[in-house]
């Protein structure tokens, strides 16, 4: 296998872009990843969509996007995998250039969610549960999550206030990235006392649905030096799945897919949790990300949400997560989700992040998820 | 030629149903609407109420305030998404009620919520150009929401009626610009034969309602060379609570200058009589030389925007009617949801 960098990045500001079309905002995100790393040609494509079919009827977008970008007749291929579709295309196209089959592609992710009311969207991701024994029972995703959240409060004490800790954190962090969907500071209280979702979780727990789109090029590492920005390293890669079902897990309170993407990814990587600088993690709720933190090795199994409410995983704190702000301040298009969290490591540790600067930053973490766990990526990128 | 308001009159059914009533039956949080959407509660037609009867009523209450001979009034226009018949007039049905035929001009507007301020423009600007003397004006809706949609926790119903006129010792108050805002926006809408409207969900805010008002709102203040500060009062329309204060803030209106216009907190969104029923309770409270700015919103999508001016007559005429905080306030009954559905017709009875 090569050695593979990611060489540009591409992303607009997400939102509710009803001006614009899914090829609309997918082509903006992939020319400013082309041209942060200075190629006016690729080899190949992924598109990570979780849905683009219930979404806005429209499905074969491989093709699609190849031929409003300008690359028609190159491989380009739409991969799913639910939330973590936009990892899975991420991981292809490592694989892809790591097997030496092509020199220069492109990872990007995509989804135009909010051209359908709300109930047809909530249905539409409720897709990425188990329909016969979760979906037609009538559970949505912030039903699910709120099950683990009472589970893993009751297990080990988590409480009300550190679940809005998480977005308190990933709110003032999207404060600071202009490509953020909801730039606006929350409070504990505010957390607490917004609008009931599913109990505990309320409205501020849970990430928006949002337009966006995420690009990123991948080339082979000996050939960095080529392009006109740094390279920043794909050192580990890892991909796991567990049961879509979540009556079917033993235990609520942890993600098994996560843990073993992420030993996957540590061990290619030859990193262990001690070396991560920062993570971006799927804080779909905020249950999640301190599930996540906690499969990851991150902390202790139970120990995420005191970590969070003590600001151990602030910017300034041990182990900065989701300076991005987040899903739940930038956003959560479902498909491009995990290209986005490429996007926020890349320009972290390229140094290039500004007001959110991340100190120091050589190794970053990024865990991508799709449905409550049912598949998870990991990806570990470290300074060239 | 200056022409203006020469009477004015509102009409609110008396019966009311509380957001709390509506939740309950749908399991839904009533906290969250009262707080999220600033709706506490909506005004119900009884089963002998409909577009034309509030039309009926609040056309008697103008025609009182005004002192003019029905007679003189050359048109009635009846603005309403609710109008109750397909094929068949409301505004001729109005206009034979206040004594107005046969020498008259009837016409029924539909544009979503912004068809009463169209009655009101068109009536204007037949008596600017001198073609009648008296036009009159309606905004009336019994307007419907699904059961346990969004809207039924909003969608309310009655009416306002504006009599335009040159007639200088009968002026109200005078219009003293228009201005039109209108681009193609779906947000909301209804097809012929289906009972409930479909809508566009959060499509209805950004781009749709505040795009639109604002448009419209900068357009007038541009065209009259006002400022925000140069008017006492300012009504939007309100499809719920937050939706006209967030469009005064963007505006930089205060919450003042829309408090007395803005009843749809205890009267619900009344559609085409939203931002006239409105303008009615600020003529009851307002002082002569008072600057008033009126904007409709009508999904699809339109703003009618006006400004107007009030002169001393309005102390003479406006208890000769009730006053719409009044209809509001006073002599209300409440009911449950139950009898809400019979008397909006949500009940399917058994074929005769």
């Amino acid at each position: 296998m090569r050695d593979v960098a990611v060489i540009g990045v591409g992303m607009q500001k997400w939102g509710e872009l009803w001006e614009k079309s899914t090829r609309d905002i997918f082509v903006e995100s992939a020319l400013l990843a082309m041209d942060d790393a200075g190629v006016d040609s690729l080899d190949a494509m992924y598109i990570g969509s979780m849905s683009p079919g219930l979404f806005t009827s429209q499905e074969h977008l491989g093709s699609i996007m190849a031929d409003y970008l300008g690359q028609k007749s190159i491989p380009s291929t739409r991969v799913e995998s639910a939330c973590a579709s936009g990892g899975v295309a991420f991981r292809m196209a490592f694989m892809e250039v790591a097997s030496g089959m092509h020199d220069i592609v492109l990872a990007g992710g995509v989804e135009k969610m909010t051209d359908i009311g709300g109930s047809d969207a909530t249905h539409a991701l409720a897709t990425a549960a188990d329909m016969q024994w979760e979906g037609v029972q009538g559970v949505t995703f912030p039903g699910l999550y709120a099950m683990m959240a009472v589970a893993h409060m009751d297990k080990y004490g988590t409480t009300r206030k550190q679940l809005a800790a998480v977005a308190v954190k990933n709110h003032h962090n999207g404060t600071m990235n202009p490509r953020a969907q909801f730039r606006m500071e929350v409070t504990v209280e505010g957390v607490i006392n917004s609008t009931k979702v599913a109990d505990p979780l309320n409205i501020l727990d849970c990430s928006p649905i949002t337009d966006g789109a995420a690009a990123v090029i991948l080339v082979p590492a000996d050939m960095v030096k080529k392009f006109k920005k740094p390279g920043v390293k794909v050192i580990g890669s890892g991909h796991a799945t567990d049961t879509i079902a979540l009556h079917d897990r033993e235990d609520l309170t942890t993600l098994s897919a996560v843990t073993e993407a992420a030993e996957q990814a540590y061990r290619m990587s030859g990193k262990d949790t001690k070396d991560i600088d920062l993570a971006e993690v799927h804080d779909c709720f905020t249950i999640a990300e301190i599930i996540v933190s906690e499969s990851l090795g991150l902390f202790e199994r139970g120990k995420g949400g005191p970590a969070a409410e003590v600001g151990e995983t602030s910017l300034k704190g041990r182990i900065p997560i989701n300076a991005s702000g987040g899903l739940k301040s930038k956003g959560h298009p479902v498909g491009a989700t995990g290209v986005a969290q490429i996007v926020e490591l890349t320009e972290q540790l390229r140094g290039e992040a500004g007001d959110r600067q991340v100190s120091s930053a050589r190794v970053g973490l990024a865990q991508n998820m799709g449905g409550s766990g049912g598949s998870s990526l990991v990806h570990i990128l470290e300074v060239m | 030629m200056v022409v203006g308001i020469v009477g004015y009159g509102a009409h609110i059914p008396r019966r009311r149903i509380k957001v709390e009533e509506i939740a309950k039956v749908w399991g839904a949080d009533a906290a969250s609407y009262k707080r999220g959407m600033e709706l506490f509660q909506k005004s119900v037609p009884a089963l002998d109420e409909d577009t034309i009867t509030l039309s009926v009523e609040a056309a008697r209450n103008a025609v009182a305030r005004s002192g003019i001979d029905p007679k003189d009034i050359g048109a009635v226009y009846v603005g309403s998404e609710s109008h109750p018949y397909a094929v068949k007039p409301s505004g001729v049905t109005v206009a034979e009620a206040i004594g107005a035929t046969p020498d008259c001009h009837c016409a029924d507007f539909e544009f979503a919520c912004k068809a009463g301020s169209e009655g009101m423009f068109v009536a204007y600007g037949l008596v600017k150009a001198g073609l009648i003397k008296y036009g009159m004006g309606i905004g009336a809706d019994t307007s419907q929401g699904a059961p346990g949609d969004a809207l039924e926790y909003s969608a309310a119903a009655g009416a306002a009626a504006f009599i335009m006129g040159a007639n200088e010792e009968r002026i109200i108050a005078t219009v003293d610009e228009t201005f039109s805002f209108m681009t193609d926006t779906p947000d909301f809408w209804r097809r012929e034969h289906q009972f409930y409207p479909a809508h566009g969900g959060r499509f209805t805010g950004e781009p749709a309602y505040f795009r639109t008002v604002t448009g419209a709102v900068k357009g007038i203040l541009e065209k009259s060379d006002l400022k925000p500060e140069d008017f006492k009062y300012v009504v939007f329309h309100q499809p719920n609570g937050k939706f006209p204060k967030r469009a005064a803030k963007i505006l930089g209106f205060s919450f003042e200058q829309i408090d007395v216009g803005r009843l749809v907190p205890w009267l619900g969104n009344t559609y085409s009589g939203s931002s006239p029923i409105g303008l009615t309770a600020i003529l009851d409270v307002a002082d002569p030389g008072d600057r008033i700015l009126m904007c409709s919103y009508g999904s699809g999508a339109g703003s009618d925007a006006f400004v107007f001016t009030v002169r001393d007559r309005v102390r003479e005429v406006r208890d000769l009617a009730p006053r719409t905080r009044w209809l509001l306030d006073e002599n209300v009954t409440y009911v449950e949801y139950g009898e809400y559905a019979k008397m909006r017709r949500k009940i399917r009875l058994a074929d005769k």
